[in-house]
């Protein structure tokens, strides 16, 4: 990659403008999020500019960051990339995080691994160009060429008459000089700050327990408000008993509420799970929890919607995912004719993989403070899209969007769940009502049988195989309810000349959402156990069959319409298998690996499965990844670690079910997450060294976890696991001696 | 007049006895870096100290605590500097942060109990506390290495 050449469009321009009280202030648009024409001041740009960076009189940097932190340290990674081209102390740079302006930004967004791969052309032209002015401004300070100033760590320096100024010295005078419209960015090989490890800027308060938090948030004369939902999917409220819940000690309020406006066009991110909840409002968390308990709810079966009138349990789910299969399904991709290599094969290996729904289980049960006054609203609230729900909120409470102010609260967790903005209408409407403050308060119990669950999916993979036992012919027919995970362009489409892909969904009353990597994290793990038993069936090494096919797919690909390189892809795979070599397998374990692409970034992964406490027990995990040039690398580390685990855990342990229509886990006391004594006793991670623009780190390696830990569990077990949670399967095969677990 | 010290403050108790010290900490003297995470003792996310023992704070009622002495993660150090602060710091151990008041209060017991602990220990100590992000394997890190600085007195 030439570095120069990074295009920027045409909104992406820079404008300086001199600080109050001195310094330099940089104006850029900030690429995720793209700012309205609404700045009345900025008659003479086409757009307003949406961020910032300001070097202020003592050499201090400012850089405002719009993506909202749910851990994924957006809040540290992005200032090293400006930090690195503007060639300052990294620590020298803060960060203000911004809060969510509705009349500035049109698009505000944590999600999709997007955050590091949009901002890094903009952040680095704007860092460098801010560098070029503070030099301009130098050498006319000094009366020497440009060409004869260095920088380092914030300082300018004129090496024949040794003199040295520092940035905030002539900050104010670069304000005035004409922005440059080429700037020379620097060459990869040079990256100081790009590339090394920096800790986590709020791991203070973090280890201290300082309020960081929305739950933690708190306003004078605050009161306390939880819902109350239908306790099956497909309920609707018509009716609640509050005469003794009113009585109790500090409950204010009892009343139903709608969450969205009568004939409310929904967006995709207004998952409202129910159309009305029960509300109790009162002084305290603890008061308003023991007055849940009294409350009396009555309910009747929704008349329209998916399955009016009925209520769904798992076990009819399977059935349908049966019928499903057996059933012609939506073609979605046709290259050659499958058909007749199918009617020509010799032999045909079909398989059908299955998943259940998963609840995200965020640390942080939902939590969003809201104050709604006649005129205004004002929000404290984790959310990672809060543009999407400025609308529904200006809708429901009849305020114009640009009087709804919301916070944005570091979140804690998110994986997806909180792109859904419900909690913020919910605890909006709630004030509106009441006319004070309000903080709305989730249970653990409330957050898990809410729904906005990952669909239930089921995916059947049949492959052709001709007399001399290769392959032909590729068929998947892969739906869910009530969505399907299929992605028809992706590997192993373009390696095999007779290919099918079929999608099917059925619709439900229960609600889902994004969960890290929405629909990777199923197909990856169907896909990758079925090509490792492809490979064996053909009596080829697994890993060797994947490059075999990515050859393919490089050298003559099928179609036009790939999504993936097929060298990136087989580079990833490579330097898992060098890394396997060296990385002992220990003893009484079963090694397994699986690939994928997703989110722009390629991730194999290698598990070692033993047995402890009578259960599988993965001792070792190794990833490989090409996110292409890694920013930070410990915090990039640190999230692929946590990624293994979470994989690893959704794979044997994650599962929500239904008998009529109600969730049967409603806390971690029934819905299992991995813990420490099940966390792998090694973990290790490794990137391709590349000069490839950075793309995403949050969501690419969880999906082939459930891969590789299913073709671990069949090398260890000599069972095929088909069905997740894989855990499940085991204990049906493998009764333990004693009957008992640690 | 019913008392608690907590983070050595004294603290006058004037509510509903049956209720858990999380929601006395959290709602009514401020204290927000004990977590809620599920009220059945399950996660860990509200671990604070009871008399030097880690408690699950969410179904600790007040009658228990009073007379006795809580440390929270507000009081565990004086300047953030205990050697599982600092090693935490140092291992990077957080994503998104929120259950980690709990993890470091459960492991200050166990360092203390346990100053040379082994994997086993830690298995044992730190199970019941959940961390979705998935960073156990820094924290049992952290914890080895916050042992090492102790034994090494270099706090």
């Amino acid at each position: 990659m030439n570095a120069d050449k990074i295009t920027l469009d045409r909104r992406s321009f820079l404008k300086a403008a001199l600080l109050a009280g001195g310094g330099m202030m940089l104006q850029f648009n900030w690429p995720e999020v793209m700012a309205m024409d609404l700045e009345n001041n900025a008659a003479e740009d086409a757009v307003a500019l949406n961020s910032y960076i300001k070097i202020h009189l003592d050499g201090r940097v400012t850089l405002f960051n719009p993506n909202p932190e749910f851990g994924q340290n957006v809040k540290t990674s992005l200032p090293m990339i400006l930090a690195e081209e503007l060639d300052v102390d990294w620590e020298q740079v803060e960060v203000e995080q911004a809060d969510f302006f509705p009349e500035r930004f049109e698009r505000q967004f944590t999600g999709g691994s997007q955050a590091i791969r949009r901002a890094w052309p903009i952040l680095r032209k704007a860092g460098a160009t801010a560098r070029q002015m503070l030099i301009l401004a130098a050498a006319q300070q000094w009366a020497v060429p440009v060409a004869e100033i260095s920088t380092s760590e914030g300082v300018l320096h004129h090496q024949k008459s040794n003199r040295k100024l520092r940035y905030g010295e002539v900050a104010s005078a670069a304000a005035s000089i004409a922005v440059p419209q080429e700037v020379k960015l620097k060459d990869v090989a040079d990256f100081k700050i790009i590339g090394s490890s920096k800790r986590n800027v709020e791991m203070d308060n973090i280890i201290t327990g300082k309020p960081l938090f929305t739950s933690d948030y708190k306003k004078e004369g605050m009161l306390i408000a939880m819902i109350i939902h239908p306790q099956a999917f497909g309920q609707e409220i018509t009716a609640i008993t509050d005469t003794a819940v009113r009585q109790m000690p500090g409950i204010k309020d009892v009343f139903v509420i709608e969450t969205l406006p009568k004939d409310y066009k929904k967006n995709s991110f207004d998952v409202m799970s129910f159309e009305k909840l029960a509300v109790i409002v009162g002084n305290s968390t603890w008061e308003v929890m023991q007055a849940k308990k009294k409350l009396v709810l009555e309910l009747h079966a929704n008349k329209g919607g998916p399955r009016a009138g009925l209520l769904e349990s798992t076990a009819g789910h399977h059935a349908e995912m049966e019928q499903q299969a057996k059933l012609p399904g939506q073609v979605k991709r046709r290259d050659g004719d499958p058909e007749t290599a199918f009617k020509n094969a010799s032999r045909i290996i079909e398989r059908t993989y299955t998943a259940p729904f998963l609840v995200h289980n965020t640390m942080e049960p939902v939590s969003c403070f809201a104050d709604v006054t006649a005129d205004a609203a004002e929000l404290y609230a984790p959310i990672q899209a809060p543009e999407f729900i400025t609308r529904t909120l200006s809708a429901r409470l009849g305020l114009p969007k640009e009087k709804i102010k919301i916070n944005l609260a570091r979140m804690g967790g998110g994986f997806g769940l909180r792109a859904y903005g419900h909690h913020l209408v919910e605890a909006a409407v709630i004030s509106q009502k009441i006319k004070a403050p309000v903080k709305l308060i989730y249970t653990r119990e409330d957050e898990a049988t809410y729904g906005i669950y990952r669909p239930t999916y089921s995916a059947t993979f049949r492959a052709a195989l001709d007399e001399n036992n290769q392959l032909t012919g590729f068929h998947a027919k892969v739906g869910g309810i009530p969505e399907s995970p299929l992605h028809e362009n992706r590997f192993p489409a373009g390696a095999i000349d007779n290919y099918l892909a079929e999608s099917w969904s059925v619709g439900s009353a229960i609600t889902i959402g994004a969960f890290r990597a929405p629909g990777s994290n199923f197909i990856a793990g169907a896909e990758q156990s079925f090509l490792d038993e492809l490979a064996l069936e053909m009596k080829k090494d697994p890993i060797d069959f994947r490059l075999e096919l990515l050859k393919r797919a490089k050298e003559r690909p099928v179609g036009d319409k790939n999504d993936y390189d097929a060298d990136r892809y087989a580079g990833v795979i490579r330097l898992l298998r060098d890394k396997a070599q060296l990385a002992k397998k220990p003893v009484g374990t079963g090694r397994g690996v699986a690939a994928y692409y997703c989110h722009n970034t390629y991730a194999a992964a290698l598990v070692d499965i033993g047995v402890k406490n009578n259960e599988p027990y993965v001792r070792q995990a190794i990833a490989a990844m090409d996110c292409g040039i890694v920013v930070n690398k410990d915090a990039a580390v640190n999230m692929a670690e946590g990624a293994m685990v979470d994989g690893i855990g959704n794979a044997l342990y994650g599962e929500q079910f239904f008998i009529d229509g109600i969730p049967q886990k409603n806390n971690f006391n029934s819905y299992r997450m991995i813990r420490m004594n099940e966390a792998p006793e090694h973990l290790e991670v490794y990137f391709v060294d590349n000069e490839e623009n950075p793309t995403g780190m949050g969501e690419p390696l969880f999906p082939p976890m459930f891969g590789a830990v299913a073709n671990a569990l069949y090398r260890q077990t000599g069972k095929r696991y088909y069905h997740q949670p894989y855990l499940k399967q085991y204990l049906a095969e493998n009764k333990p001696a004693t009957g008992k677990r640690a | 007049m019913d008392t608690i010290r907590i983070n050595k403050k004294e603290y006058t108790v004037a509510v509903d006895k049956e209720m858990p010290l999380l929601w006395f900490l959290r709602d009514h003297i401020g204290l927000t870096g004990t977590k809620y995470g599920c009220g059945v003792a399950q996660c860990g996310a509200c671990v604070v100290h009871l008399d030097g023992e880690a408690v699950r704070s969410c179904v600790t009622k007040m009658k228990r605590v009073i007379g006795k002495e809580v440390v929270t993660i507000e009081g565990l150090s004086e300047k953030g500097d205990h050697p599982l602060q600092l090693a935490w710091k140092d291992v990077d151990v957080p994503q998104c942060g929120y259950c980690h008041a709990g993890q470091i209060m459960s492991a200050a017991v166990l360092l203390r109990e346990r100053p040379d602990p082994t994997d086993e220990d830690i298995d044992d100590a730190m199970t019941g506390n959940i961390c979705r992000c998935g960073t156990y394997t820094r924290i049992r890190e952290a914890i080895h290495q916050a042992s090492a600085m102790q034994k090494n007195g270099s706090r």
